[in-house]
């Protein structure tokens, strides 16, 4: 495999969705070629990034008014 | 590499009023469905804060992400009736909300937004640096200044691939339920994602490279 191979199938290793041959021809290039270690390392992190990322609370204000209209749309008066 | 437990939040006050146990989504909704509204409420707790980024970054505003919000939980409770459980309820919420959301920004760009339209992948596309970012580049920023960042870079991506990723890897949706929700097609999710994450990753370039001062 080349380097327009890895970024080719790199979506499909990164998700464990390479059958064993390709993956393993993957690996083997990834291992002389820093590159494409390099681009593989960093992709899966910006994806382990915005997976790992807990959304921030919402602010009290949008809290509030957001069950206060469903509150008041599903019928029942605000506690 | 999606799947990984997050404790789900909730609300105490809320969780506490009905008579479902808060951690059964399977009882929630069934009391949800039955007109119980504290029931309804929980999920409400449970999934305003991943609907409201959802709604966000689609929207790409905080007013239309609060009414897409408010729309979306709305017409979840509406139509209670027709979820049938064959999928995570989190998966039917989040198609609703993707809909409203869509609804929402054709309105305020008042002109169509398709997510059908052939989008020029660059097959031959080769990230521009390649540097290392060290073992965590995530933990040289706080929670706060990391959602800044994150919203940042996301938010520069084109709809078509901002909303791939959103559904697939923060939403963690399956290819098949991210092209069922989008209405495109497997192959379409699949030429996106790689496009949207190789583009991220060359975004986060600029705040994660190793030896880097912020």
């Amino acid at each position: 495999m080349n380097c327009r191979g890895v970024v080719r199938e790199l979506s499909n290793y990164l998700d464990g969705g390479l059958d064993s041959e390709l993956r393993q021809s993957l690996e083997i290039h990834l291992e002389h070629c820093e590159d494409c270690h390099l681009l593989v390392d960093t992709t899966k992190k910006t994806v382990q990034i915005f997976c790992n990322s807990d959304p921030l609370p919402l602010s009290d204000d949008v809290r509030s008014r957001l069950h206060d209209a469903l509150l008041k749309r599903l019928g029942r008066p605000k506690d | 590499m999606n799947a990984k437990a997050k404790p789900q939040t909730t609300d105490a006050n809320l969780a506490n009023a009905g008579a479902v146990p808060a951690d059964n989504e399977a009882a929630l909704v069934a009391a949800a469905k039955a007109g119980e509204i504290s029931a309804f409420e929980t999920l409400v707790s449970r999934y305003e804060r991943k609907i409201y980024r959802l709604a966000q970054h689609i929207t790409q505003n905080n007013e239309d992400a609060e009414d897409v919000s408010q729309e979306a939980f709305l017409k979840a409770f509406e139509h209670l009736g027709d979820f049938q459980g064959n999928s995570r309820f989190y998966t039917w919420l989040v198609r609703i909300a993707v809909n409203q959301a869509l609804m929402k920004l054709r309105k305020r760009r008042n002109k169509d937004v398709s997510l059908d339209q052939e989008i020029e992948t660059e097959e031959n596309f080769i990230p521009r640096e390649v540097e290392d970012w060290g073992p965590s580049p995530e933990e040289r920023y706080t929670q706060e200044e990391m959602a800044r960042i994150l919203s940042e870079v996301i938010g520069e991506l084109d709809p078509s691939f901002r909303l791939v990723f959103q559904l697939r890897d923060i939403d963690e949706l399956s290819t098949e339920e991210t092209a069922e929700a989008l209405g495109i097609s497997v192959p379409a999710v699949k030429s996106r994602l790689l496009r949207a994450r190789l583009k991220l990753r060359d975004k986060l370039n600029r705040y994660f490279v190793r030896g880097m001062v912020k």
